[in-house]
């Protein structure tokens, strides 16, 4: 006979679909972890990528099983919802094309290691939860499985001092950053006496918001600015994203990102005080012009790429530019876009970088790029695509991402945002050009070898590029999903959304 | 043939688009691509040439626009896929589709190296082009807009002469910055309106149901202006002209010219006076001085070039100065001048580009104290060259004088010292080209090496002459082309002179 106090706590078979990408792709990364020691060098190597990225296959598969039973689950501490969905397919997806393309990569460099994909996955476990819990703490838990992957995977080329500095770096002021998260959550439950996201909305809702709450959420955007790398909270991100493998910083400029992304639009529109967002508006500006402006002086492409990626998730920022209820769904619809178009444009930039750096990451200078149209045109078309999606040209996603994030931005009456978000990008248009110009329009100083494209490095590369044009021509059907999932993040008070009705777990279905 | 009405306008847009795609599939044999891309730009002209013949027919659609199709492209935002064409944009859209296998002719021998990636990109830009003259909504019209760029900037910094990335990203970035203020400016049009299409945006405009545009009129017009501006060039933003035109490959300068220039009057035309019809006038007195800055600075500049590309590139911006000033000036007479340079600057000045291409390539020089005396060894060359710089100059029965005379006397109209300055435009253009043509052409031969210098080849002929045989008939028949211009300019005028009506009414 059970109690019906024991009954709630014991979860019901029913739950565990909605963490089974998440169990798919930690019973995949055990298996690789298992069979590591069995296998011999060579080969080895093959075997286990293979089955990782068979595990990011049934992830999806998974996940979009997962989606058909939308609901809250564990005690209400994890809901599963067309927004959470969107996250898992992204990062999932991501970890997909970063395995296929760091397959080449690993053998090039010399790395042996298996745990290399079990550590991608794990990663990829801890992103997916990110986006599908509710509860402070279990966010908290996500935020630390992602990270600590991602710190190992930073240092992975471990024979290079830059390598280790890197994951060092980013250990160290990531966990730092994490403790800020951390510290935070006390503070929230300190204010609202609850962990859990929609306890706290509702009894922010009908007791006003103290300053405890403010100070509370300003600690975790520290936390979560800090993998965003928003400034003022980027300082480590050249530097770490110089000595990560190439494929690794493609993984981690993308995924993480969404994820915290996801994150902070749950914490923020739960706390439901818009007028109080401009501290996010100013990390905005900030991030933008920051990374644009460092990017300028760059010449390592890698450098160059990540203040690129600061400056993009001051773009991304802008979507939070919401002041009335009524434009909250377009702006987080904008932001799903974007961290979608992100993620294709940069995982496939890096797939480049990746396997035009060559062993021991010898090419990655702009002087190394000289005259790359040339000796290989299709790597190098393929590249200027990417580029032109990030510096937002039309036909390709990048330009419906900053067209949707800076058209909810000036529907919220932000002008000036929405001025040195146009500004940025005028300025962000002049480096990735240079990268072109570079390739195309100078002669090769000296001789870069050019090796053939593998065949997971050219499935990624035809799969971003697919995905980058796709956005950039039919962005309605990622767009529309965006913005019913975008329903879902909506608070319980806010009239129209239909989660409105919380007690019942399920949710309605929202597929286009 | 309805049929064909229907899809004539979206197959002129893209048949050289589809013309590209397929060309990355060709094996690299030069001479397949060639002719390949001859054929695809010749078969986009004669396709292009059913829009003129059948204009007259009755619209299909209430919206004053020819050969229109509106379907739905994405459903959020909404953007259609909305095209259509009215006298302003017809003749542009054949201009350009006229220009581009001359630029494919002109390239024939030039190009050598990297021959596929130079056709490809050639006609990705005629496509580009003929979208920003055909897009009636206001996202497709940004989207052909910043299409154009990337090919053009990529001809200038591959094909281009020796400073040639300096003068790509220059062009590029000047552009770029400019046509961002029109995004602002769009994306502010469609907050507050709901829409991207142009005649509904019109619409609501002009029945005055847009909330807080008074406040915002002024910015949005100068957001359209800049962009076209720089586009044009209209002084001070010209700088980015001569380096552009110097360093690019010979077909690179004649759509340039031809064509690139023209999307900057055309979106004054059509936005700003289309859109902004108050603003337009209540700005007109400064946009009217630069115009008439840039027509005699451009001239003077001209005049002291020793390099025959730039002079020819700094002629541009006193011709595009012409129309400016005509657009400007708000009367019937101006407008039709404007659009008449326009067409006559783009058949002319792309025939001047390809000849000084012609001499570049056997001297790899555009110096102007290089040559001398070109008359004897070159005489078929001489006379076409003679008959495009008179066609330029503005000799009557020629294109130049038609266009120019329209606007000067619709300066005239609007205020005679615009009229006067002006027509000084007209004497200067004649002192700069014919002093050129003398220094080149006429006296002795001064270098030995252009003693033995080719005259002009069958393909070149084939390129240049179809430009002199369009400035003869444009020149002696512009009724032809007006015809179709002067409606249109009509009703483009009517919502300021209502505005007159009622400033004098009160």
């Amino acid at each position: 006979m059970i109690t019906p106090l024991v009954a709630q706590v014991i979860p019901q078979a029913g739950e565990y679909v909605r963490i089974l990408p998440e169990l798919v792709l930690s019973l995949f990364g055990i298996l690789i972890m298992l069979l590591d020691p069995l296998m011999d060098e060579q080969r080895g190597q093959k075997t286990l990528g293979l089955i990782g990225f068979i595990g990011t296959l049934a992830g999806l598969l998974a996940t979009w099983y997962m989606s058909q039973s939308p609901g809250l689950a564990f005690s209400n501490s994890i809901q599963i919802d067309g927004f959470s969905a969107f996250f898992h397919v992204l990062v999932i997806a991501i970890a997909a094309l970063v395995i296929l393309s760091s397959y080449e990569y690993l053998a090039v460099q010399h790395i042996r290691a298996g745990e290399y994909y079990a550590l991608i996955l794990f990663g990829t476990v801890g992103m997916g939860l990110m986006s599908s819990a509710v509860e402070l703490v279990l966010i908290f838990i996500a935020l630390e499985i992602s990270s600590i992957s991602t710190y190992i995977l930073a240092g992975f080329r471990r024979y290079q001092a830059a390598s280790t500095e890197s994951s060092l770096k980013y250990f160290l002021l990531g966990s730092f950053a994490t403790a800020f998260f951390l510290y935070g959550v006390a503070m929230m439950f300190g204010a609202t006496g609850s962990t859990n996201i929609d306890k706290i909305s509702r009894y922010l809702q009908s007791n006003g918001v103290p300053l405890l709450v403010y100070i509370g959420t300003a600690l975790m955007f520290v936390g979560l600015g800090f993998k965003l790398a928003a400034a003022p909270l980027h300082v480590w991100t050249p530097d770490v994203y110089e000595g990560a493998p190439a494929p690794v910083v493609g993984f981690m400029s993308t995924a993480p990102k969404a994820a915290a992304f996801a994150v902070l639009l749950r914490i923020v529109f739960a706390i439901n005080e818009p007028a109080h967002f401009w501290p996010v508006w100013v990390a905005a500006a900030l991030s933008m012009t920051i990374g644009n402006l460092g990017a300028l002086v760059q010449t390592n492409v890698k450098r160059l790429l990540a203040y690129s990626s600061i400056a993009h998730a001051g773009y991304l920022l802008v979507a939070f530019a919401m002041t009335t209820p009524e434009n909250w769904p377009n702006g987080i619809a904008a932001a799903m876009f974007y961290a979608a178009a992100y993620a294709a444009m940069n995982v496939g930039a890096f797939a480049v970088v990746g396997h035009f750096a060559n062993a021991g990451e010898q090419y990655v200078t702009l002087e190394d790029y000289e005259g790359l149209g040339r000796s290989s045109p299709l790597l190098a078309a393929v590249l200027t695509i990417f580029l032109l999606s990030l510096i937002g040209i039309p036909i390709t996603g990048g330009f419906f991402a900053k067209f949707y994030v800076f058209s909810a931005a000036l529907r919220a009456n932000l002008i000036w945002l929405t001025l040195i978000g146009v500004v940025n990008s005028a300025i962000g248009a002049y480096y990735y050009l240079r990268i072109i110009v570079v390739m195309y329009m100078r002669e090769p100083r000296k001789q870069v070898p050019v090796s053939r494209v593998s065949f997971g490095v050219g499935t990624a590369l035809a799969v971003c590029t697919f995905a980058t044009i796709y956005l950039g021509i039919f962005p309605n059907r990622v767009l529309h999903y965006a913005q019913q999932s975008a329903q879902n993040v909506m608070p319980v008070h806010v009239a129209g959304s239909p989660t409105s009705t919380a007690e019942i777990p399920a949710i309605p279905r929202s597929r286009p | 043939m309805r049929t064909l009405d229907h899809n004539i306008l979206t197959l002129v847009t893209f048949v050289p688009l589809a013309g590209a795609l397929l060309l990355v599939l060709l094996p690299r044999r030069d001479r397949d691509i060639r002719i390949f891309a001859l054929v695809t730009s010749l078969l986009t002209f004669v396709l292009s040439l059913h829009l003129p013949v059948y204009f007259k027919r009755p619209l299909h659609l209430g919206t004053g626009f020819h050969y229109e199709v509106n379907s739905p492209w994405i459903s959020s935002p909404t953007i259609h896929y909305h095209i259509g064409i009215d006298g302003i944009s017809l003749w542009l859209v054949v201009l350009t589709t006229f220009l581009t296998p001359l630029c494919v002719l002109i390239s024939w021998k030039s190009v050598h190296d990297r021959v596929k990636e130079f056709f490809i990109l050639l006609l990705i830009l005629e496509t580009a082009l003929i979208g920003v003259f055909v897009a009636l909504d206001l996202f497709l019209f940004y989207f052909f807009w910043e299409a154009t760029l990337i090919p053009m900037a990529l001809l200038i910094g591959i094909f281009g002469h020796e400073r040639k990335v300096y003068a790509a990203v220059k062009f590029f970035m000047y552009t770029m910055i400019a046509s961002m203020f029109m995004l602002a400016a769009i994306l502010w049009l469609y907050a507050h309106t709901g829409t991207f299409d142009f005649v509904e945006i019109q619409t609501q405009i002009r029945a005055g149901g847009v909330p807080n545009l008074s406040a915002a009129a002024l910015w949005l017009f100068l957001g359209f202006f800049i962009a076209f501006a720089v586009k044009v060039p209209l002084f001070p933003f010209h700088t980015w002209l001569p380096d552009a035109h110097v360093e690019a490959p010979t077909a690179g300068s004649v759509l340039l010219a031809g064509v690139l220039l023209k999307m900057g009057t055309y979106g004054m035309l059509r936005f700003n006076l289309g859109l902004f019809p108050e603003q337009s006038r209540q700005n007109a007195p400064w946009i009217v001085v630069l115009a008439l800055i840039g027509i005699i600075y451009g001239a003077l500049v001209a005049m002291v070039q020793p390099n025959m590309k730039k002079l020819i590139a700094y002629s541009s911006v006193s011709h595009l100065g012409f129309v400016v000033l005509g657009i400007f000036s708000f009367t019937q007479a101006g407008l039709n001048g404007a659009m008449f340079v326009m067409l006559a600057h783009g058949v002319s000045t792309g025939a001047l580009f390809m000849l000084a291409g012609v001499l570049h390539e056997r001297r790899h020089t555009y110096e102007i104290s290089e040559f001398g005396g070109l008359a004897s060894p070159m005489p078929i060359y001489a006379a076409s060259f003679l008959f495009i710089v008179l066609a330029s100059v503005g000799l009557p029965l020629l294109n130049g004088f038609v266009g120019e005379f329209l606007v000067l006397s619709g300066a005239f109209q609007s205020r005679a010292i615009y009229g006067i300055l002006g027509a000084t435009g007209v004497i200067w253009s004649a002192c700069y080209l014919l002093w050129m043509y003398q220094r080149v052409f006429y006296g002795k031969v001064t270098h030995a090496v252009n003693n033995s210098l080719l005259d002009l080849e069958g393909f070149e002929k084939a390129a240049v002459w179809p430009c002199a045989l369009a400035a003869l008939v444009m020149g002696v028949a512009p009724i032809i082309w007006l015809a179709a211009i002067d409606p249109t300019t009509h009703s483009a005028l009517v919502p300021l002179a209502q505005m007159t009506a009622k400033v004098v009414g009160q």
